[in-house]
């Protein structure tokens, strides 16, 4: 890492992974989806509906691009994959338009209902996606399948970039907010701004006053909480409940959250944020299962 | 009489001071997170400036987001007849009155009389206001001072998505990135903001003469992009337009009529 990336706080790990115990040879149906968010874009490689590989990263300023990246960062490590041996691709997220070797696109909502049910199992009913740029409040069925939903996406406060700007205000990694906003003797108010830049503002005048970088997340932490929930609320929710999106992965703001919903969350060992691309790729399996031939479209 | 007008306002805090209904001195200070020192050094400029001491002072009257920070105060004078005064002063047929500063953004409706008939305000939201501006133009690596003008040599209109001041700074970047020229960059952040403004201004509905005051009057790419959005001939803007509502709170401290 060089020493100007050492100080981007605000620069999460990109991550990829390959599932040893799965063998692509065997497999009757090779299925890819690709999840182009406004921050993040994920790429999910199953075999036959289970995890054989994923890649995630930042998207950058074109999504077109990104998505390409994501899938050669998933495939990488796989030696031997040729992309012909790739059955079914399937494309979401707020980028999804720009998935070029997308045979088909998806709705987000969808695909993160069904890649919530995959990882969390069939008894979720309630999932929360805290992405980068927005908030979704799904409710789902037994099956993965979505019955309504509420959508935030004009408003930073509660999202992925809203905490980017807090990691750099503060200059703790982001991937470390959640555990820094639990060093704490008692819980602070929470900010009383909800708008991000004022509410950056406001962080700089309790840091001026001596507040510890630890309060002050917790502040933030806790204010991101109230929002997620009052969002949340406006569904509803309905036992069980799960988070999928970069967000899931920040205890500091998921333990303040599930105090104020008064439910845990279901747990996963899977990483929350490839909710959407998991979903695409199952349903790109199902597609393939339903028309039972392999499908080749021309990529970009 | 005479008095001395404080608006305390998010980012600068203005005093203003009236002999009789003159200007005799004005000054700015940044508000900070020390309200109380920015009205004691604002204060103490235009005291500088007029050639008085504060024991000439007849009254005090205090305005803004952080009025109670201006201490000691004869009067707290509410921000809509702060508004109200202060445009009256320069336009005596000012029905409508709209007023940005760098963290809120309000408009009125002033009847004949010259009181607030109607009003409508944005506090929670940083798109909303002149750090919106300032924030784009740090993208842009422009001068906030710079991005009026800059717009205003556009000829070209692009529609920007996003609607909050984080998304907007990234949507700015990307545009960038692709290429886009800065003077259309800027028309397409001074536009979005403008619509912003003109929703909030067409709740209370719009009745000319209409006047502009608060520090992002002196934006003339805002100006012109919300006269445009509104149909009409002519937005008044006073000098010193950031100073208006610390006029207001020195003439509201005089008493008198409105109008």
């Amino acid at each position: 890492m060089s020493g100007e990336q050492a100080h981007e706080c605000w620069r999460w790990p990109e991550s990829n992974w390959v599932n040893p115990d799965v063998n692509w040879q065997e497999a009757q149906f090779v299925t890819v989806g690709v999840d182009v968010g406004s921050v993040s874009s994920q790429a999910v490689v199953m075999a036959d509906g289970e995890m054989l590989a994923y890649g995630s990263l930042r998207t950058g300023f074109n999504s077109r691009e990104s998505a390409r990246r994501a899938l050669d960062f998933a495939v990488e490590p796989l030696s031997g994959l040729p992309e012909e041996r790739i059955d079914y691709v399937v494309g979401t997220g707020y980028g999804r338009v720009n998935v070029p070797m997308a045979d088909r696109s998806l709705t987000e909502v969808a695909c993160h209902a069904r890649g919530a049910h995959f990882i969390y199992g069939p008894e979720v009913r309630t999932v929360l996606d805290v992405g980068g740029q927005d908030i979704k409040a799904i409710r789902c069925d037994e099956k993965g399948k979505v019955i309504d939903f509420i959508l935030n996406d004009k408003c930073a406060a509660g999202t992925g970039r809203g905490m980017e700007v807090f990691a750099d205000l503060v200059n703790v990694p982001i991937q470390d907010i959640g555990e820094w906003s639990f060093r704490i003797a008692e819980e602070p108010p929470a900010v009383s701004n909800t708008c991000v830049v004022y509410a950056k503002s406001e962080a700089v005048g309790l840091l001026r006053k001596g507040w510890g970088v630890e309060q002050v997340l917790a502040a933030y932490c806790s204010s991101t909480a109230d929002y997620i929930h009052s969002v949340v609320e406006r569904l509803g929710v309905t036992p069980e409940f799960a988070a999928t999106g970069g967000m899931a992965k920040n205890r500091g703001v998921m333990e303040r959250l599930m105090n104020r919903v008064g439910l845990e969350f279901m747990k996963t060992e899977w990483d929350p944020q490839l909710a959407g691309a998991i979903g695409a790729a199952l349903f790109g399996r199902t597609l393939c299962q339903k028309w039972k031939k392999r499908k080749k479209a021309a990529r970009a | 009489m005479i008095t001395a007008g404080v608006d305390c306002g998010g980012k600068n805090t203005k005093t203003v001071i009236l002999n009789d209904g003159r200007i005799v001195g004005r000054a700015s200070a940044r508000t900070g997170y020390q309200p109380v020192g920015a009205v004691e050094m604002s204060m103490e400029s235009a005291l500088r400036e007029a050639g008085l001491e504060r024991s000439d002072l007849d009254r005090i009257g205090g305005t803004g987001s952080g009025r109670n920070s201006v201490k000691p105060a004869d009067t707290i004078v509410d921000e809509r007849e702060a508004m109200g005064r202060g445009a009256l002063y320069y336009f005596p047929g000012a029905r409508t009155v709209i007023d940005v500063g760098a963290e809120e953004a309000r408009a009125a409706r002033l009847d004949g009389n010259g009181n607030v008939s109607d009003f409508v305000v944005n506090e929670k939201c940083a798109a909303g206001a002149g750090s919106f501006i300032e924030a784009m133009g740090r993208a842009l690596e422009t001068d906030v001072r710079d991005m009026g003008p800059l717009a205003l040599e556009s000829d070209k209109g692009i529609s920007m998505n996003a609607q909050c001041a984080v998304f907007a700074e990234s949507e700015v970047v990307g545009l960038i990135h692709a290429n886009a020229e800065k003077k259309d960059i800027s028309r397409a952040v001074h536009d979005a903001m403008a619509g912003r403004l003109v929703s909030m201004i067409r709740r209370i509905g719009v009745l000319e003469d209409v006047v502009m005051i608060g520090g992002v009057a002196r934006n003339p790419g805002i100006v012109e992009a919300i006269k445009r959005d509104l149909k009409i001939g002519e937005i008044h803007v006073p000098e010193d337009p950031e100073y208006a509502s610390a006029l207001g709170a020195a003439l509201a401290a005089a008493g008198g009529p409105v109008a």
